[in-house]
């Protein structure tokens, strides 16, 4: 096993050196959670409301300006994005985990238990996501807390599909049909030989869900539906930005790049992880 | 081949059941009563009544779900708690609207796209198809509602070329030409937000295609390299978009929440994101089951499409 990883990690060291696309956009990413852990180093407090100062133009004392309020925009867009990718990770971990969840289950048990969890996927992938996330919406208080639950718990569909197809071929591996045969737990042999098979699997999907849910929760926020005041997201930012459009088109700028890079950047890590778990597709 | 029809179609009518029945349960499930979509305040008690029994709501709750089906059956899908508006009128307005928008974006990103997909994947590698993938790969990643901010910015403040609001310039509902330039912003925002996905498609359909032996084959006899691509491997890209097109059906209803919403262009996007502020439950629910029930006959509609151009799927759905 820890000769694998140790391959695993020279394919991706590899990997980043040949793919130059890739690797600027893993150093941005690490540069952006960086500035988002230290977003309290900024001179400016994100909440210090300063009505004469409102919508002005950047200028050196704020570099991107001010907002509608006085409040410096380069400090409100950090601790945005500190929203903005904790809904990402939040809303990836809870889709990743039932998606997981539900992909070996259906796999390693087959039969009828396949069928009906298969057919849920089925009927829930039916509804158009942005209808069925804000129909969901509505019967939960709008916030945070709402919107990671929300993204979470409807976008573990494809994972789930993904998952089950990589668990059919895996059981039937030997040392899984050893496990199961020298009288292992059934929760050991799932835990311990099917999940890790299927890792590579649900970390490449799970990358490209960060970026899917930081979409998702951009557009709820900026329909109104999503991140409410006082808290911001990059999309939030963005509704009061189309109010101020005529005036203070700047204020478009600073959010709409960051979302655009991030979600870029997440995409990008995404195909450099499948090359390096699938490298028969690297080439295409 | 009607056999497979015919499976294939009894498998959607179960997903249409749980569908209605889901959207059915919501609406239960909702904070209000059916029956204050059709009152006023001020009428008495046994008027309320009266209305609640002609309607079957004092009735359980599963005789209930088979009122409401029939009405939506039979195109009676309620009223807003909000307008008191009937909703297949309201509808009725704002379909054709959305469609309107929706259709010329998704046609003209099509043929696009099945262009800028075919260069790409025959030029794979070169500098044509770098500059392809890589603008698709970051028009992913751009929210329609930032593409469209920055469109609104260039050419409704600063150009004045478009209008940016609606789809009348007030007192001027009658002219074609006023119409054609409210639909300019929202069409070529919509266009470039279908337009990533449908050139990867195209681009790695392309690019499978030509490994193929027939190419190869092709290749042997010294046909030239664009004889191929339009004679053999443009047929055989073409066959897979017919599935990408069924599957885009109900993009017709709900492929424009957000534009329309930054545009205020008055269709089913507008009425839906409203209808949810509102609260208005029945308006949300009428349009969750409209949406799913078009995913699932798109579905099945390019499913069927498929088998009956490409007779070699039949046996793969077993």
């Amino acid at each position: 096993m820890a000769g694998k990883k140790n391959r695993r990690m020279q394919q991706l060291k590899k990997e980043i050196k040949r793919n130059k696309t890739a690797a600027i956009a893993l150093i941005f990413l690490m540069l952006i959670m960086l500035v988002s852990i230290f977003a309290f180093l900024s001179p400016y407090p994100p909440d210090k409301v300063d009505v004469m100062n409102g919508l002005q133009g950047p200028s050196a004392k704020h570099w991107f300006g001010t907002d509608e309020l006085g409040r410096d925009y380069l400090t409100r867009a950090i601790y945005g994005g500190r929203i903005s990718l904790a809904v990402g990770i939040l809303a990836m971990l809870i889709s990743t985990c039932i998606g997981v969840l539900v992909g070996t289950i259906s796999g390693y048990f087959g039969g009828k238990v396949d069928n009906f969890l298969m057919r849920t996927v089925d009927v829930i992938s039916s509804i158009p996501w942005m209808i069925l996330v804000t129909v969901v919406s509505i019967y939960l208080t709008p916030g945070l807390k709402a919107i990671v639950l929300v993204i979470g718990l409807f976008t573990w569909m494809s994972t789930a599909r993904l998952v089950r197809a990589e668990t059919l071929s895996i059981k039937e591996r030997e040392y899984v049909l050893y496990a199961k045969s020298s009288g292992q737990s059934l929760k050991k042999v799932i835990w311990k030989h099917v999940i890790p098979a299927v890792f590579p699997t649900f970390i490449v999907a799970s990358t490209v869900s960060i970026a899917n849910a930081i979409l998702m929760e951009s557009a709820l926020s900026f329909l109104g539906l999503g991140i409410q005041q006082p808290l911001s997201s990059w999309g939030s930012m963005l509704q009061t930005a189309q109010g101020n459009l005529a005036n203070a088109p700047y204020m478009a700028i600073l959010p709409g790049l960051l979302i655009v890079l991030t979600v870029y950047s997440f995409n990008k890590l995404g195909d450099l992880l499948r090359a390096v778990v699938e490298p028969k597709t690297s080439g295409k | 081949m009607l056999k497979y029809i015919f499976k294939r179609a009894l498998q959607a009518i179960p997903l249409l059941f749980i569908i209605s029945i889901i959207c059915f349960t919501l609406i239960q499930l909702a904070p209000y009563d059916a029956v204050d979509a059709m009152t006023t305040p001020n009428m008495s008690k046994e008027t309320i009544e009266l209305i609640k029994a002609r309607n079957g709501l004092d009735q359980p709750a599963y005789i209930q779900y088979l009122y409401w089906v029939k009405g939506i059956l039979g195109g009676e899908w309620g009223y807003s708690i909000v307008t008191h508006e009937s909703i297949t009128k309201d509808l009725s307005v704002r379909i054709p609207n959305t469609i309107l928008l929706v259709l010329p974006a998704y046609l003209l990103a099509l043929f696009l796209s099945i262009i800028l997909g075919l260069i790409a994947g025959a030029n794979k590698g070169k500098w044509a198809d770098k500059i392809i993938d890589g603008l698709s790969s970051f028009g992913i990643a751009i929210p329609s509602f930032w593409m469209a901010m920055i469109l609104v910015f260039i050419f409704g403040y600063h150009l004045n070329i478009f209008p940016i609001l609606g789809m009348h310039t007030i007192g001027n509902e009658d002219s074609f030409s006023d119409l054609l330039s409210h639909m300019v912003l929202p069409c070529t925002v919509l266009m470039l937000s279908f337009m990533p996905e449908l050139v990867r498609y195209v681009r790695s359909s392309t690019i499978g295609q030509l490994s193929e032996d027939y190419v190869m084959v092709q290749q042997a006899y010294g046909a030239a390299s664009s004889w191929i691509l339009f004679q053999h491997v443009l047929r055989n890209v073409l066959l897979p978009i017919i599935t990408i097109v069924g599957m885009s059906l109900p993009m017709l209803v709900t492929g424009a929440v957000v534009t329309e919403t930054v545009f205020g262009w008055p269709g089913i996007g507008t009425y839906f994101v409203k209808a949810i502020q509102g609260f208005d439950y029945p308006v949300v629910m009428a349009i969750m089951l409209l949406s799913s029930s078009l995913v699932i006959i798109g579905n099945l509609a390019s499913d069927l499409l498929y088998s009956i151009v490409d007779p070699r799927i039949k046996g793969m759905g077993e």
